[in-house]
């Protein structure tokens, strides 16, 4: 039986990723439905009708439909709160409000900075754009500082709202995760003690683990079909053993219907 | 013990005390100079360790992030004053939604111009034209997708007014005064209806009226 809950989008994307990572810790069921944004998808009327901005991820659950990854996950929490991570937006409303300062500290201060080293350390040569020295090196500045408030915090607590891993948390995952594996500027995580010990934390957990695993899939399954398009089988069956390998490790298939 | 809300003068501490007022909650400013540097002083820093505003202090509990904060005492006042956050899970939804566009698309060109036109302006730093066209661009593109919605939906978030809504007040505000910019509202026929509403509360005069803003 198809999930109800449909995600659009990419799971490369960033914001795509953080919804995915949220409904892993709920423990809901969804459909991730591809949106080819090479092909310029997410800007066509279709997609426009659902997101007007032409961003992704957009949300459905049932008649309800939603853009905006942390509004979405707000709203996962809320309708989800009786499963999978209780606490992930808190059990009571000081907890709640502590979370949702730490979320809007991730949106408003840490987000800026480290998307557009993301973008331009991670995808620009990726899709052969020319890198801007001067906005990296002015991002640059700008993360360092925001972490240095953060290296403060996480002295003194082990996540940033408290004790236990949250949403806050999470939310700082996808950025992260580019920043530390796919650019060389990952020792502005790895150079703070504190900030070291809590990525290292928080990037272990199950469901960001499969998260990370399921945008691998997706990759390899896209590299698949172009290399089949273009009569390059060898080359398709070397990535479609590598699928077998990765389904093997991605242990609840199950709840994902591609 | 009544709730203190620091750098009242600025547009974001603005977001909570519109909000207080909406919510019928009783609260006092503390003034705080951002010209002066006052929000980078270690003890500033203690209660709001990224130096900028607002925060809030209720008694012992401090929390900072004007979104969060008007979050949580629309929550914990929802049944007094104006409803905020919608009545429904599906609503509430919606409010949310919209929250996060007026902070990641509507917000950051727009805060982009009030810096460098007004701040650094009277810092005295040249105004880069460049800069600013693209400024203005981003934010008439989100002007062009929040008239396409208001053409069907009275607010953001659907027929009541919103949290979503309020968030646009302090920085929307700048836009029509001091940037001089009120042709960006203007010419988008149902922004112009949505933001002659919004604007009119009487939450929003009385914010302007007690709180005038430095710029």
């Amino acid at each position: 039986m198809a999930a109800a809950v449909k995600v659009y989008g990419p799971p490369l994307s960033t914001a795509v990723s953080r919804v995915l990572a949220c409904l892993l810790e709920k423990d809901v069921p969804f459909q991730l439905l591809p949106v080819n944004m090479a092909r310029g998808e997410h800007k066509k009327p279709d997609y426009l009708k659902i997101q007007p901005f032409g961003q992704v991820p957009t949300f459905q659950d049932e008649s309800v439909t939603l853009f905006e990854s942390r509004a979405i996950s707000r709203y996962i929490c809320d309708k989800y709160a009786n499963q999978g991570n209780k606490g992930l937006f808190g059990t009571n409303p000081l907890e709640k409000a502590s979370i949702d300062q730490w979320l809007e500290a991730e949106g408003q201060s840490f987000n800026p900075p480290s998307s557009v080293l993301v973008f331009q350390l991670a995808f620009a040569p990726r899709m052969k754009l020319k890198q801007d020295e001067n906005l990296i090196k002015q991002n640059e500045a700008k993360l360092a500082k925001v972490l240095d408030v953060y290296e403060k915090r996480l002295g003194e607590s082990r996540y940033l709202a408290g004790d236990e891993f949250t949403l806050a948390d999470l939310s700082h995952l996808p950025n992260g995760q580019y920043l530390v594996n796919a650019t060389d500027r990952g020792e502005l995580f790895l150079s703070r003690k504190n900030v070291e010990r809590w990525w290292g934390e928080i990037a272990s957990r199950e469901s960001w683990k499969k998260s990370v695993l399921l945008a691998e899939m997706l990759n390899v399954c896209v590299s698949i079909e172009m290399l089949c398009l273009s009569g390059r089988f060898k080359g398709a069956f070397f990535c479609y053993s590598r699928l077998l390998h990765l389904m093997i490790f991605f242990s609840r298939v199950s709840t994902v219907l591609l | 013990m009544v709730v203190k809300v620091y750098g009242p003068a600025y547009a974001s501490p603005k977001r909570v005390i519109t909000c207080f007022i909406e919510k019928e909650i009783e609260y006092e400013v503390v003034d705080v100079n951002v010209f002066k540097e006052e929000n980078t002083t270690p003890q500033f820093l203690q209660l709001q360790p990224f130096g900028v505003l607002p925060v809030i202090q209720d008694g012992d509990y401090t929390l900072y992030e004007s979104r969060a904060i008007t979050r949580y005492y629309a929550e914990k006042y929802k049944s007094q004053g104006t409803e905020l956050l919608g009545r429904t899970m599906e609503e509430r939804g919606l409010v949310e939604q919209w929250l996060e566009v007026e902070a990641h698309n509507f917000q950051p060109p727009l805060y982009d111009l009030v810096i460098h036109v007004l701040f650094d302006g009277k810092r005295g730093v040249t105004p880069d034209q460049k800069r600013i066209k693209e400024d203005e661009e981003k934010l008439a593109r989100v002007l062009d997708v929040y008239d396409q919605r208001l053409s069907t939906s009275k607010y953001l978030a659907g027929d009541s007014f919103s949290l979503a809504d309020l968030s646009h007040l302090p920085f929307g505000h700048y836009l029509v005064t001091s940037l001089g910019k009120e042709y960006m509202i203007r010419d988008r026929k149902h922004v112009n209806r949505w933001w002659d509403d919004i604007s009119n509360r009487p939450s929003w005069k009385k914010v302007i009226q007690l709180h005038p803003p430095v710029v």
